[in-house]
């Protein structure tokens, strides 16, 4: 949309969006879906949806899945996305936490962040220890254990450090998938308590999540994926109060998994 | 007592021409999960073109081309033949391990074939001299290639802590799609991984040729077959334990070999067969090496 003036037009846009893992399973089918600057948008839906899929061809890590775009194209801005490298996306600003933290748990929590910024062009000394320094602000309890292997950490303190990391490249856009996956209600808070100040800052957030109360309290849009099909799209306030988000998502199957791994509705 | 001296400084300095070789063997593993089967002759490449180049560069230029040939060739062997085998497939590190074999019998048939019978000396500027280090003697070849290796190795171990490639290197070895998330582009830091080994590889060529070894022979590239299980003991995808084990493979052929008469039951040649009865030994200890990485195994 090239006549629209650059803080109307969609940061992220995706347009039909056809992805296939080893060149027969399909796992997305005419996905569209747009992440205004700014803003949080939530993608809903179970496991095998395809979440982590549109996740992955954004990010330009299909192909360590073995999956492909097939159809359908991805832009960032005037960037072009699909069926590029990892690098690309970063340089653009568009930066994934992946599903389940991967921090590098052999390397200290300083070493983790420094690596947050490898993707990027040589950056000034200043600039990467401002990056540290916001990162840190952010998240106090990683100052406290800059020199500790990331693997001692708790797993509420590496989501920390995930996304700390994450944030060490400056992102414009975050992409989050699954942030609060196996962590305690408490500490599910204090990650949309984050996820609120990261978005208070300017960076939009792309909100991959189970946990649909969390995910739409935080949200202004919203997307429910099913079985590699976009089901319901819509405003995120509306969206919790549709019969079927609140059977599906908000419903007794979220209370009854909460109990179990604290990843119950908000 | 002068010769347990003279047994701990052969030791040292065969330690630490091994712990080249591992090292970089290690290095590679660790950046690609490739075990190369063709750092030997790797080894011999670089060994060779000091031989037929040091009469007319001089020793240090001869060794210089060497470590850039050798390391351009061994990143190209990784960029153009091994990271076009075995695709996304799962398995495609093992694939490459069997390339590396081939590859390495191209290398050696090759090398072999020019090099024939002769044994072609290096040209380095040590010869047989030797120093008098108050009870023990020490040829100053041994010397060298304690203090060549020392700042070769620390150079190694500076680049992976302290540069963005070491980090990419160390990140990607724990989490490769996490680090490839982060834009570190797996397929050049893999490369330069592969660069280093070359070099590292060259360097260790001349010391293994140097006095009191005759000269540079087509089965040289076989002892790097002795840096193996230094690798393997140390724990395969650490630089440091690479370090350790190639110091305990040194020690134990020089005082295998120092005290050869008295272990005459063992039979002749035990010090070719005591790297890998210590490497068996450490490895019922710690079947994972001696720092292995904690609960993640690369294969």
């Amino acid at each position: 949309m090239p006549s629209v003036p650059p803080d109307d037009a969609p940061a992220l846009h995706v347009e039909k969006l056809d992805v296939t893992y080893g060149r027969a399973l399909s796992a997305l089918r005419s996905v569209s879906l747009d992440v205004p600057h700014g803003a949080v948008v939530a993608l809903l839906g179970a496991n095998g949806a395809g979440k982590t899929t549109l996740l992955r061809a954004v990010s330009g890590t299909l192909r360590l899945h073995r999956g492909a775009i097939t159809a359908g194209g991805v832009r960032y801005g005037d960037t072009v996305l699909d069926g590029r490298d990892p690098v690309t996306a970063v340089r653009a600003g568009v930066v994934q936490v992946p599903e389940g933290r991967r921090v590098f748990a052999g390397l200290t929590v300083d070493e983790n962040l420094r690596a947050g910024g490898l993707g990027l062009n040589r950056r000034a000394p200043a600039q990467v220890r401002e990056a540290r320094d916001r990162v840190l602000a952010l998240f106090p309890r990683l100052g406290e254990r800059t020199r500790q292997a990331a693997g001692l950490l708790s797993g509420g303190e590496q989501q920390m450090l995930a996304i700390g990391r994450a944030l060490m490249a400056a992102p414009r856009l975050l992409l989050l998938d699954e942030p609060s996956l196996g962590l305690a209600p408490m500490m599910v808070d204090r990650i949309a308590e984050v996820v609120r100040e990261i978005n208070a800052g300017g960076t939009a957030v792309l909100l991959v999540e189970q946990n649909a109360g969390m995910a739409l309290s935080l949200a202004e849009r919203a997307h429910v994926l099913e079985v590699g099909e976009v089901r319901l799209s819509g405003d995120a306030a509306e969206l919790a109060r549709t019969d079927a988000v609140r059977r599906l998502y908000l419903g007794e199957t979220a209370d009854g998994a909460g109990g179990l791994d604290g990843r119950g509705a908000a | 007592m002068s010769g347990f001296l003279d047994n701990l400084l052969n030791g040292l300095a065969v330690g630490s021409v091994y712990a080249l070789i591992a090292l970089g063997f290690v290095t590679i593993f660790k950046a690609s999960g490739v075990l190369n089967f063709a750092h030997g002759s790797l080894l011999l490449l670089g060994g060779y073109l000091v031989a037929v180049l040091h009469d007319d560069l001089g020793f240090a230029g001869a060794l210089a081309v060497a470590v850039l040939v050798t390391a351009a060739v061994a990143g190209l062997l990784d960029r153009l033949v091994l990271q076009r085998t075995g695709g996304s497939d799962p398995h495609a590190a093992h694939v490459q391990t069997i390339v590396t074999i081939g590859v390495d019998i191209v290398l050696v048939t090759d090398l072999a074939r020019r090099i024939g019978g002769d044994l072609l000396p290096l040209g380095d500027p040590w010869g047989d001299a030797v120093t008098d280090l108050g009870p023990v003697t020490v040829a100053d070849s041994r010397v060298a290639a304690i203090l060549v290796s020392a700042a070769a190795i620390g150079g190694a171990f500076a680049l992976f802590r302290f540069t963005s490639w070491g980090l990419s290197l160390r990140a990607a070895a724990e989490d490769a799609e996490a680090a490839a998330l982060m834009g570190v582009r797996l397929n050049r830091v893999r490369t330069a991984a592969w660069c280093l080994a070359g070099g590292l590889a060259a360097l260790a060529a001349v010391f293994l040729v140097a006095f009191p070894a005759p000269g540079l022979e087509r089965t040289t590239g076989q002892i790097a077959l002795k840096a193996f299980p230094a690798a393997i003991l140390g724990g395969m995808a650490s630089p440091v334990g690479a370090l350790v084990g190639s110091m305990l493979i040194g020690l134990t052929e020089a005082f295998v070999a120092g005290y050869q008469s008295d272990l005459h039951v063992l039979g002749e040649g035990f010090g070719d067969v005591a790297p890998y009865a210590v490497m068996v030994l450490v490895l019922l200890v710690r079947p994972a090496g001696l720092f292995a990485a904690k609960g993640t195994a690369r294969v």
